[in-house]
């Protein structure tokens, strides 16, 4: 059983997190049917101020930071001059000279120095405030009922992708109506000492709702069953937002230069030279990793995150795959006589390429 | 973690119950912990020759594959009919309804060699967290 038994670690980036509380099955469908909490602390938070914050990251990342209004958020990347990811992020506005970007744990170090390089010179400063923060998201369609109890913020005014100063629980906090589950939800960006009573208040709060706390296992189902991507699955510096379907990041339009351009402006122009797609397997063994696809017996891509959904009770998984051989395979059914198969550990197990992502959450009320 | 005494244990995680030259073989508490929800349990097949130390199943989690490896030389003589239908009983029940497959011993009159006591495998266990 050892190599199985290494899933358990918890320590993720230096971090030591919680990869699940009970069974994260049952936790993954908490967070589809009521609401699960989740500490994500772990997560980097850089602040960017100056008068020249808005232009120098127009020119750090990918996205239109100028056009980003105070109390609105953005999800993009920063990319390396040759158009390779180097992170994914979300940039918060908070003032009209003040900017928050939330990056992933084992990049935040790697970001935070590509900022403070990219912004000098252009009237901004970059502050690494990560041990500044605790960051609590609440997740689920009940999530909005849960909080409303605990919070100043109007939260029916709080759009998808915004930002508001607010209390929770008492404490000072900027909440955010993002996530990374598919399901309506906020995130909660304390001072560290006040995350332990505002997640005990959360918790009481919810707990009739059906409210649970959620680990890193089921966040990590869930934003695959949301077709949502992963830095060092789906994304990473071998490949530009093109590959993993995401060009819409990439903001050509914007004045000015900005790091990769030219890179991806040419990517642009040519097309991607792979494609992320959604397999889902015709049997119970589950695509992982690194897995190989296959199209008529030959290799024709490789698994880069796989999963027993909860939500569809079958194996998904999302795949980079040779642009001809998902063009062939979409129109594959793979239930009989079909041609596309991953290589679980020796044995081809058929599946079949759906659109991604493999689970929307129904239409609010 | 549950440990019980009764039984005999294996360094990568699986326990085994003896009576009557038959040896029934499951993964312990500390391994179904770890794995997390299992999803999927491959068992040899009845009527197979398995031999101590070789991997002869697996356990499919949502996290994770592992390797079930045989505990002892033998026969299989029955997997267990109702975890294909609910692989869930090795998280609930791993000591139980949990069991996975039963070998009939080629040495009968012994304990097969190389496993564990339920002390030495607590021990075990204890070095790895």
């Amino acid at each position: 059983m050892h190599s199985g038994l290494g899933a358990t670690m918890t320590d993720f980036a230096g971090w030591m997190m919680p990869l699940r509380y009970g069974s994260e099955t049952a936790e993954h469908k908490a967070v589809r049917n009521a609401a699960g909490l989740f500490d994500l602390s772990h997560m980097g938070e850089l602040i960017i101020e100056g008068g020249g914050a808005a232009a120098a990251l127009d020119y750090a990342l990918l996205a239109d930071a100028s056009a980003i209004k105070p109390g609105r958020a953005r999800y993009t990347m920063i990319c390396a001059p040759d158009g390779g990811v180097i992170d994914d992020l979300i940039v918060y506005r908070l003032t009209e000279t003040s900017y928050l970007v939330v990056a992933n744990a084992a990049n935040t170090a790697v970001v935070a120095a590509e900022l403070a390089d990219r912004v000098s010179g252009r009237g901004a400063t970059m502050t690494d405030r990560t041990d500044s923060y605790a960051l609590i998201a609440i997740q689920g369609p009940r999530s909005a009922a849960i909080l409303a109890g605990l919070t100043s913020a109007d939260l029916d005014a709080v759009r998808y992708y915004a930002s508001y100063d607010a209390t929770v629980a008492g404490a000072q906090a900027l909440l955010a109506r993002t996530g990374y589950t598919g399901e309506d939800g906020f995130e909660i960006f304390v001072s560290p000492d006040e995350a332990v009573p505002v997640w005990a208040a959360l918790t009481e709060a919810g707990s009739a709702d059906g409210l649970v706390p959620a680990g890193l296992a089921a966040r990590d189902s869930l934003r695959l069953e949301a077709g949502m991507p992963l830095y060092g699955n789906e994304l990473s510096r071998d490949m530009t937002p093109f590959e993993a379907g995401l060009g819409r990041v990439v903001k050509l339009d914007k004045p000015g230069d900005f790091v990769g351009r030219a890179a991806l402006a040419e990517r642009a122009a040519a097309g991607p030279t792979r494609d992320l797609v959604g397999l889902v397997g015709h049997t119970r063994r589950v695509p992982r990793h690194g897995y190989t696809v296959l199209w008529d017996g030959e290799a024709c891509g490789t698994v880069t995150s796989g999963a027993p959904s909860p939500t569809l009770g079958k194996p998904i998984a999302m795949a980079y795959l040779t642009p001809a051989a998902a063009a062939a395979a979409r129109s594959d059914s793979g239930e009989d006589g079909g041609r596309l198969y991953v290589d679980i550990r020796g044995s081809a197990e058929p599946a079949g390429m759906v659109p991604l992502p493999f689970y929307k959450r129904p239409a609010r009320d | 973690m549950s440990v019980p005494e009764e039984l005999y244990y294996t360094a990568e995680h699986e326990w085994v119950a003896i009576s009557d030259a038959t040896a029934r073989v499951g993964i312990t508490d500390y391994a179904q912990r770890a794995l997390g929800d299992v999803v999927y349990v491959t068992a040899p097949a009845q009527g197979t020759r398995v031999t101590a130390g070789d991997p002869c199943g697996e356990v499919e989690s949502t996290k994770s594959v592992s390797d079930i490896y045989c505990p002892a030389d033998g026969e299989v003589t029955e997997v267990n009919p109702e975890i294909d239908e609910d692989p869930g009983l090795v998280n609930s029940d791993p000591y139980g309804a949990g069991w996975i497959f039963k070998i009939k011993l080629d040495a009968s009159d012994q304990v097969p060699p190389g496993l564990l006591s339920a002390a030495e495998y607590t021990a075990l266990t204890a070095d790895e967290e």
